[in-house]
């Protein structure tokens, strides 16, 4: 699939990612603003009253908060960058991934308008996502055109269901 | 004032809170009061504050107390702007602070002797501050602080004090998660 086609195809709703976030019993977003969602994302969880949204000053606090809140039976998102999720590799690495707890990311590819994979991204700091997440293990869809969304619950049941981390990845900027 | 005094004091008052220590208020905090509903947190360093927010947000019908170290808190000190912002009413930030990297080395922490963590906790926003160097002034003040609506930040002056015994693999280990996740589940104490 070429990038100009791939990009012809609709891109995934904001309303129907926070509809499936929510459908995944996500009640926390916890955040600190992204890009390519803070339009169609972060400002609809920000005024929907059944989602509690945690501002957080870095990235790597909002690992510890999720992973505390799955203790108490609460499931909660990670709401950022990519370039917050590579300033929390130790966070992940020792909370989420070394206790095996259910930390839920959903990461914009700042810069990676593309549906080809972000391996391929022209980005140095997208190219390097993937890569770092299979090192330490950590799963991953990459979200990309309208109907993506449709994987996200199974993804976060299957997570919060395994006691494992995983990041859903945003490629470009849902409409 | 010795760490271990403070937390025989803090064991004193406590009944059901749950507890977050870091390394070695760790291990003297299990030696101290190991029937405590406590958390381990020594996964990353910095991340104490953090974790017992999340607690506090997702058990607000539990108290939660952080026994944190400087250096920990200077690691994640935007953790103070983000408790205080979400406003946990239930959740104590205690600071042992004895100004050294004590796990990793003993090297003084930046700006040892003149940075302020009550000041940094009450420009943050928590509702209170309070900095102890005399175990006689915060065992007075210890029962109403142990009440007290959070977030409040509590600045232990303190140097080590006896030997306990080291258990890093209890510490890191899946069995102190799960004695914690069980705490979680048992019905609270009258």
């Amino acid at each position: 699939m070429t990038e100009a086609a791939s990009n012809s195809a609709a891109g995934i709703a904001g309303a129907a990612i926070v509809d499936a976030i929510k459908r995944g019993g996500v009640e926390f977003i916890v955040s600190v603003p992204d890009r390519v969602t803070s339009e169609t994302v972060l400002r609809r969880v920000a005024s929907d009253s059944a989602l509690k949204l945690v501002r957080v000053c870095k990235e790597d606090e909002g690992v510890s908060i999720c992973a505390a809140l799955s203790f108490c039976d609460k499931r909660a998102l990670l709401l950022m960058q990519n370039t917050g999720l590579l300033d929390s590799v130790n966070a992940l690495r020792g909370i989420a991934v070394e206790y095996k707890l259910p930390v839920v990311m959903m990461v914009g590819l700042l810069s990676h308008e593309s549906a080809a994979p972000p391996t391929q991204s022209r980005s140095y700091g997208v190219r390097i996502v993937t890569p770092i997440l299979d090192a330490m293990g950590i799963a991953y869809e990459f979200l990309h055109s309208a109907g993506d969304e449709q994987r996200i619950a199974p993804a976060i049941e299957r997570a919060y269901a395994n006691s494992i981390p995983l990041v859903l990845l945003v490629g470009r900027s849902p409409v | 004032m010795k760490r271990d005094q403070c937390l025989k004091l803090i064991a004193k008052y406590h009944r059901d809170e749950l507890v977050v220590p870091v390394y070695q208020a760790t291990f003297e905090w299990l030696a101290i009061k190991p029937e405590a509903p406590t958390f381990t947190a020594v996964g990353a360093m910095g991340q104490a504050s953090s974790l017992a927010l999340g607690f506090a947000l997702g058990a607000p019908e539990r108290r939660v107390i952080v026994l944190d170290g400087d250096g920990s808190l200077l690691m994640n000190l935007g953790s103070l702007v983000t408790i205080a912002n979400a406003a946990p009413g239930n959740l104590l930030h205690f600071v042992c602070e004895n100004g050294t990297y004590e796990a990793n080395g003993g090297h003084p922490i930046p700006a040892r002797d003149r940075v302020s963590f009550t000041g940094l906790a009450l420009a943050a926003g928590y509702r209170e501050a309070h900095e102890f160097s005399e175990l006689a002034t915060l065992e007075a003040a210890l029962p109403g602080i142990l009440r007290a609506t959070g977030p409040v930040l509590i600045d232990l002056k303190v140097e080590p004090g006896a030997s306990y015994p080291q258990d890093w693999a209890y510490m890191h280990g899946a069995a102190a998660r799960e004695k914690f996740r069980a705490a979680l589940r048992l019905p609270r104490r009258a």
